[in-house]
């Protein structure tokens, strides 16, 4: 056979790609995040798994709804699988035992507001799930800060299934005896950071926090997951926990009863999940080495300086979301130099290399 | 010898080993052959032949005229039947002057000069015999070869680079010529370099190619001039700019030669190519083509005479085994779309690729998502994300003031999109847009200039008729007074 018929719309090239493409990149974050959630889920038992199911529900039915009514390709576009990452985000920042309606509300906000109003996956300015975090916690601060201690799964104290149920629908908010405070909360109230086995505890994730982010281990399996996979850049990972652990260091050495020390911030609040899953959110980050280092840096000084002066206990939604309005400037003020050219863009002196060298 | 990281970069699969463990073949003799005027990067060849003349094999058929150019040659002997329009190795499929030769079956060579030692060759003579041998470079660029080596005398050459780099996948034609034709490629180099006077010699090979290093090596062992480095397999290697910047640590500055900083590149094809015709005074009548990809049934590496039509060639590596998705000349990587078989094999042609549907891996495009891929492997140091969304706006200005212009069209930001976005494709339409604009720009000048000089003119006339008219004027008053 020698017979082929051209297409007459011929494709330029190149004729052959990579592996990459969104819906594995998407794949490949739902499995760096599956430790942190399988551990919530034990942590915290059936409530965490419905607030997981009624996040991710809410993003994908906004989505598929702002889709139709844009009248734009529905399977294509959910297939891309950016709602159901955002929903599981979402979710695991949420407190694990809170009524049905937070995550419904806050999935749905995320996805419309957050990224469907500026056009849609790759459009949006600000992230997504941290906008929603921050809508609800400004609107709802009661149910956004009902922490409860971990009641591992199949434990004597853990809710039942159909307990969960009751926890999860019903009008009433978590029992008081099971409520608890983070660690992170001694920076607004006072009293004694935590150290020695209480961090063994923050590390293994067995403390009252967010639904995902209380366990360091989990979230740094997947971290090194997605890092290795070249899913995330790790300037930003990097110089996010370097500035936070630097600027703890730095206060912690000069009055240590006033300023927390760096483990407690690195491990106590959403600083992992963070420097991992959210800030590495290519939409809303630099696309230039040096860019996420600064984006990084900018991150983990604002969530140091919020945690430690600002009004809230935990800083990381507010951090992220002024560092991804500050991305568009930060790219255009950061760009590679040009091959042949100075960083101003003039063409290079023409130097001859006359010696044999 | 140090070498030098160039940025960005990838590192696509190879797909050599399937053409790469053939020895090269030899095509028997096509029927007819297809030669067309215009095989090279400046103004076309001028026939010298007439429709029904017998002609020997290795016969000029049409001379260059103008600085940049190139002549051609009859691949065989035989009987000019035609010269006219025939489909071009283009994707636009469009007709070019060609030449239809019907061979004889003689294969009788003209007669030639007799061989000399080449290098008792003045510099001159050399790039004499390099321009009437017609050679062009043969890494694609396909630019005139004579035309390089003169460059050497307004600028002096310091380094002269050989380019086995061979970086897009499927290719294997230098590999195969490295191996079997090391000692020919050697002299090749050495007499570039004395026609370039250049004070040493860098043959450059990825290391993907461990035969064709050790053939090289063994080969150039004799010659201290003459350095073979093995440089890293990454893509675009074998670019100019990115050779150069490996082998020398520097870069060729924006809108200049590689010869102003003192340094040349020839790529070994080329330089087989400078040996036949200085040593020997054969001109370039034929070339080794890989026939790879997926569809191909045999495939391997295959010494072609120029103007061979691609579909004999496929016929000779046993045909399709599946109907390609698409035929390439050239890699997979910055190779175009053949518009149909009876397309000919040019100078330039360094592979004729046949990819099946699942190698060609097309998928639908996706929103981007500023992920920076593209960012990371530019070579060039673009941000081709943000040239692309400029592209897609129209605003085709703004692309060009974020050097648009720079792109070297290698594809690497394609190639890893995540979201499968055309970029190549994208940059390559806007570099032809501001191309245009710019010609645009000129002509609207030219014209500019052309009614002002009009304007000019017509009042210097009105002007004169004036001062005729007076002149008469005061005549008459003279006469009649």
């Amino acid at each position: 056979m020698t017979s082929w018929t051209p297409n007459r719309s011929p494709v330029a090239a190149p004729h052959v790609h990579g592996r990459t493409a969104i819906p594995q990149v998407m794949r490949t974050v739902l499995l760096a995040l599956l430790p942190a959630t399988a551990t919530g889920v034990w942590l915290f038992g059936w409530p965490a798994l419905n607030m997981i199911v009624l996040s991710i529900a809410g993003c994908v039915a906004a989505e598929a709804a702002a889709l139709a009514i844009g009248r734009r390709a529905l399977a294509h576009t959910l297939g891309d699988g950016s709602a159901v990452v955002t929903g599981l985000i979402l979710a695991l920042c949420l407190p694990p035992w809170a009524p049905w309606w937070l995550p419904l509300l806050g999935g749905a906000f995320a996805i419309v507001v957050g990224k469907q109003v500026f056009g849609g996956l790759g459009q949006n300015v600000l992230n997504p799930a941290m906008l929603a975090r921050v809508a609800l916690l400004v609107s709802f601060p009661l149910e956004m800060t009902a922490w409860v201690a971990p009641q591992p799964l199949f434990s004597a104290a853990a809710p039942g299934f159909l307990e969960s149920l009751a926890i999860t629908f019903g009008a009433v908010a978590a029992p008081d005896a099971v409520s608890a405070a983070t660690a992170l909360a001694p920076l607004k109230t006072g009293g004694e950071f935590a150290a020695g086995p209480a961090l063994i505890a923050l590390g293994l994730g067995t403390v009252p926090g967010s639904l995902g982010e209380t366990s360091a281990l989990a979230l740094l399996a997947g971290g090194a997951l997605l890092i290795a996979r070249r899913i995330v850049p790790w300037q930003i990972p990097a110089a996010l926990l370097g500035t936070l652990a630097l600027l703890a260091a730095i206060f912690n050495q000069i009055d240590p009863a006033h300023y927390a020390p760096p483990l407690l911030h690195l491990l106590g609040g959403s600083a992992l999940m963070c420097a991992f899953f959210i800030a590495t959110d290519p939409v809303g980050a630099p696309v230039t080495p040096s860019g996420r280092l600064i984006f990084g840096a900018g991150i983990g000084a604002l969530i140091y300086a919020i945690r430690t002066w600002g009004g809230y206990p935990e800083g990381v939604a507010f951090a992220v979301l002024l560092l991804n309005a500050a991305t568009p400037l930060i790219d255009h003020l950061v760009r590679p130099r040009r091959y042949g050219r100075l960083r101003s863009g003039a063409p290079l002196p023409v130097i001859r290399r006359e010696d044999g060298r | 010898m140090k070498i030098f990281r160039f940025r960005g970069g990838i590192h696509p699969e190879g797909n050599k080993d399937p053409t790469a463990c053939h020895p090269i073949a030899r095509l028997p003799l096509p029927k007819r052959l297809y030669i067309p005027l215009q095989q090279h990067i400046g103004e076309p060849a001028a026939p010298e032949v007439k429709v029904g003349q017998h002609v020997l094999k290795g016969q000029r058929l049409a001379r260059h005229q103008g600085s940049v150019s190139a002549p051609v040659h009859a691949p065989t002997s035989g009987t000019v039947v035609a010269i006219g329009d025939h489909m071009a190795p283009h994707p636009s499929g469009l007709p070019v002057q060609t030449i239809t030769l019907e061979s004889d079956g003689e294969e009788c060579w003209v007669a030639t000069e007799p061989a000399v030692d080449p290098f008792s060759l003045s510099r001159a003579e050399v790039s004499a015999r390099v321009r009437d041998a017609g050679i062009v470079g043969l890494g694609g660029a396909a630019f005139p070869a004579a035309v390089k080596l003169d460059a050497g005398n307004r600028h002096p050459i310091e380094t002269l680079i050989i380019n086995g780099g061979e970086c897009e996948p499927y290719l294997t034609c230098d590999d195969r010529l490295m191996r079997e034709g090391a000692g020919y490629v050697v002299e090749g180099v050495r007499l570039i370099a004395s026609g370039l006077g250049a004070r040493r010699t860098v043959i450059a090979i990825e290391d993907n190619k461990p035969e064709a290093l050790e053939a090289m090596r063994a080969a150039a062992a004799a010659h201290p001039g003459i350095t073979v480095l093995r440089v890293p397999s990454r893509y675009p290697m074998g670019s100019e700019k990115q050779l150069v910047s490996t082998v020398t640590g520097l870069e060729i500055p924006a809108g200049k030669l590689s010869a102003e900083i003192g340094v040349s590149v020839h790529n070994v094809g080329t330089a087989l190519a400078v040996c036949r015709a200085v040593r020997f005074a054969k001109p370039l009548v034929s070339r080794v083509v890989t026939m790879g990809g997926g569809a191909i049934r045999n495939p391997r590496n295959v010494v072609v005479p120029i103007g061979t039509p691609v579909a004999d060639l496929v016929e000779f590596c046993g045909g399709f085994t599946v109907t390609p998705s698409r035929v390439l000349m050239g890699g997979p990587m910055m190779g175009q779309v053949l518009p149909g078989l009876e397309a000919p094999v040019v100078k330039g042609t360094s592979g004729i690729i046949a990819l099946t549907a699942a190698e060609a891996h097309a998928a639908s495009q996706r929103a981007c998502l500023h992920c920076g891929r593209c960012v990371d492997v530019c070579p060039v140091g673009l941000v081709p994300l943000d040239l692309a969304a400029r592209v897609r706006a129209g605003r085709i200005d703004d692309a060009a003031e974020l050097g648009m212009g720079d792109c070297l069209s290698c594809g690497c930001c394609a190639y890893v999109c995540p979201a499968h976005l055309p970029l190549a494709h994208l940059f390559n339409y806007a570099k032809g847009e501001i191309a245009a604009r710019r010609e645009a720009q000129r002509k609207a000048e030219d014209t500019r200039k052309l009614a002002e000089a009009r304007r000019l003119r017509l009042a210097a006339e009105i002007a004169a008729k004036a001062a005729r008219r007076s002149a008469r004027s005061s005549d008459n008053v003279e006469i009649g007074s």
